[in-house]
Parts: C-alpha cells; sequence; structure tokens
C-alpha cells in the first residue's frame, strides 16, 4: 500500500486511540487513585455495569498502547500534521468522556463521580466537559483536513 | 516435584540446544528462557496456596501471564528448529503447520480457550475441589501454564507461525482476553469463592497484576509491529515533504532519544 493511502487514516487513528487511552488513564489515576472519588466496585450496580467496566479498562489500555505505535509510525513517515493529530485526541478524549459519564454512570450506574454529595452539578461538569472536548476535537479536524 | 524436574529439563534442553544451534542463539533469548521457567516455576508453587487467594493469584499470575510472556519472547520453537537435526527439523516444521496446531495457535482461539479456562476454574467449583486433591491441583496448574503461553504466543507470534493473524486481529485479541480477564477479578471482587482468606486483595491483585502484563504484552507486539520489515520498508521509502522538517525522526526506523552516557 502506498503512503497517500495508509497515512491519512493511520494519523486519525491513532489520535483517536491514543485520545480515548489517555482519558481512560486519567479517570483512573486521578480520580480513583489520587482522589478517590471513584470506587473500584461500589457492589450497587449489576451485573452489566460490571462487565463494562472492565471491558472500557482493557479497551483504553490497549488503545492508549496502539495509539503511540502508529503515532510513532506516522512519524517515521514524514507526514505528521500535528493540529489534526491533536483534533483527533481530544475527539477519542471527548467520546470516551461521553461514554464513561452517560453509559456507565448514568445508564448502566457502574459508579458515580463522586458518593456523598448531590450529584447534578458533578454530571453536569462531566458531560459538559465531554461535549466541548468532542465539539473542539471534531472542529480541529475537520478544519485541517485539506492540509 | 515432578513439576520442578519438568521446568529443570526443560532449562537444560534448551540449553543444550543453545549448543548445537547452527547460528548463534541471542543470549537475551536464553535469559527470558531461564527466567519464564523461574517464574512458572515460582508461580507454580505459590498458586498450590488455595485458601488465601492474594498468594494464590500471585501465583497465577506468574505461573499464567509473566512466565508465558518470557518463555513466549525465548522463542522455542525457533531454535529447536535450528538445533535439531534437519530431518527431525523439517517433520517438526510439518507437525507446526498441522491444523490442530495451526488452531491452538490461533489467537481467536487461543485467547478465549484462555480466558474459559480461568472463568471456569474460578465460576465453578473447581477452584474449592482442587484444594483437596493434588493431582486436579497439577491439572489446574499445567492447564493455567500452557493455555497462558499458546494464548501469549498466539498474540506476539515470535516463533515462525503460517498464516499469522494481523497486527490488529492480534492487538483486539489481546484486548479481549484482557476485558475478560479484568471482568472476571472485578466478579471474584465481588463474589468470591466461599472459604477463601484475603478475597479482595487476591481480586485487586488478579486486576491489577493483569494491567501490568498485558499493557507489557501490548507494548512488546506493537514494539514488533513498528520494527517489522512490512511497515518499516514503506516507511523508509516515503518520499520527504515540505512540512517533515519539524520531524527530525524521519529515516531511521529505530531511533532513539539520545541518553546521556555517563563514563565509568
Amino acid at each position: 500500500m502506498t503512503d497517500a493511502r495508509v497515512v491519512p487514516g493511520r494519523l486519525l487513528l491513532s489520535g483517536l486511540l491514543s485520545g480515548a487511552g489517555l482519558m481512560g488513564a486519567v479517570d483512573e489515576i486521578v480520580f480513583h487513585q489520587l482522589l478517590h472519588w471513584h470506587h473500584f466496585y461500589d457492589r450497587a450496580s449489576g451485573a452489566a455495569g460490571l462487565v463494562s467496566d472492565g471491558v472500557l479498562h482493557a479497551a483504553t489500555l490497549s488503545a492508549v498502547v496502539a495509539g503511540l505505535a502508529l503515532l510513532a509510525d506516522v512519524r517515521r513517515r514524514g507526514e505528521f500534521d500535528r493540529l489534526r493529530w491533536w483534533g483527533a485526541v481530544l475527539l477519542g478524549a471527548g467520546a470516551f468522556q461521553l461514554w464513561d459519564g452517560v453509559v456507565d454512570h448514568k445508564l448502566l450506574r457502574v459508579h458515580q463521580v463522586r458518593y456523598g454529595v448531590d450529584l447534578a452539578p458533578y454530571d453536569a461538569a462531566w458531560i459538559g466537559a465531554a461535549a466541548v472536548l468532542v465539539i473542539a476535537g471534531a472542529l480541529l479536524t475537520l478544519r485541517t483536513r485539506r492540509r | 516435584m515432578t513439576a520442578l524436574a519438568g521446568l529443570l529439563t526443560a532449562a537444560v534442553l534448551y540449553v543444550a540446544a543453545t549448543w548445537r544451534c547452527r547460528a548463534p542463539w541471542p543470549l537475551r533469548r536464553t535469559a527470558c528462557c531461564l527466567a519464564g521457567l523461574a517464574a512458572a516455576g515460582a508461580g507454580w508453587a505459590l498458586a498450590g496456596a488455595h485458601g488465601d487467594l492474594r498468594t494464590h493469584m500471585a501465583g497465577h499470575l506468574l505461573l499464567g501471564m509473566l512466565g508465558p510472556l518470557l518463555l513466549v519472547l525465548a522463542a522455542p520453537a525457533t531454535l529447536a528448529l535450528r538445533a535439531l537435526p534437519v530431518t527431525v527439523a523439517r517433520r517438526l516444521a510439518r507437525a507446526l503447520r498441522t491444523p490442530p496446531v495451526r488452531w491452538a495457535t490461533d489467537p481467536l482461539v487461543a485467547v478465549p480457550l484462555n480466558a474459559a479456562g480461568l472463568w471456569v476454574l474460578y465460576g465453578t467449583g473447581l477452584h474449592a475441589a482442587a484444594a483437596h486433591r493434588p493431582a486436579l491441583a497439577a491439572l489446574v496448574s499445567l492447564h493455567v501454564l500452557v493455555s497462558g503461553y499458546l494464548a501469549t504466543a498466539s498474540v506476539l507470534a515470535v516463533d515462525p507461525a503460517p498464516h499469522r493473524r494481523g497486527v490488529g486481529v492480534r492487538a483486539g485479541a489481546l484486548a479481549a482476553g484482557t476485558a475478560a480477564h479484568d471482568v472476571l477479578a472485578k466478579w471474584l471482587y465481588a463474589a468470591p469463592p466461599a472459604g477463601v482468606l484475603a478475597a479482595e486483595e487476591g481480586a485487586r491483585l488478579m486486576y491489577d497484576g493483569g494491567t501490568v502484563v498485558s499493557l507489557l504484552t501490548a507494548a512488546v507486539l506493537w514494539r514488533r509491529w513498528y520494527v517489522s520489515r512490512a511497515v518499516v520498508r514503506p516507511a523508509a521509502a516515503a518520499p520527504a515533504r515540505p512540512w517533515a522538517a519539524w520531524t527530525p525522526r524521519t529515516a531511521s526506523p529505530r531511533s532513539s532519544t539520545p541518553s546521556p552516557q555517563t563514563p565509568g
């Protein structure tokens, strides 16, 4: 396959995977380990929530490794468009955050953002931040399309 | 005792084969083999603590994940093909291409089988049953080692594999196997087997340890992809672009950040 066909897709895929993976790592490190807002498993959620959480964890850690390997390859080919990659990163991070905030926290109720407080502002901030990331990422990706 | 003898025999056979090998055999592969066998041996001993889930789980991490990863990196089949007499090596190469071996080393078979084995072990009464039956416990440990090896080997494909799956499929299979492992760990945390000590710590260890070894495996997988010929050749042939100026690392496939070398 020629570079012209491989690289544009690989650049986007790399950004999306890295963004989703990095956001998963931030979630794990900041909210679980440092703040202790989230719990490993809060015993209130059902089997679906348990499965969703485990799958998400495995997917994010696989995604970040794959995304960085693809990034290394795109850079080596000399076709690296930095802004476009960052756009894809924001899009991937926002998509992860949105899934975590809407599906994990609200629909499946795996765990909540924080315990023992009024959840509404936390959920609004979580999902709002996700929406901002998705919009910023989409705008950046679209604007750099023709470079 | 039998397990220890088996592992020692494997170590002796491997080292003897490196002497007979037709080309110089890399020392790091031998080191991987010996470290992998040591990890498997330690894991085998620790896995015997059926009543203490934390110790048992530490054993299984060594026996079914870290040991197999090191043993796969030792490339035993490649060594055997290079060390055995040519006629025997040909027969072995033919055997490796037969359908049963091909299925057993297909990531879409080996990874689900490895995960299913763990679910059977902790989801049924097998774990409790093995506590009082040494022969059954040995069989379970052997299964954990062998299926862990096959799953890792199928994902990394270090040894020659006819009809090897693409990197995306292998990375996906690894992620799916990790997901099954994570879900099982959380489920063990929520509903541990009856009558075991340190169940929550054991489940956490399974989750965290599994994450670390899976990350290592994924890093090895993608590193091998990055330096593989199929990816390096088109990358090296890529024409220079105007904006290549900000990407200084374009030509060298193995470029690394310069590290300060301190003398002495």
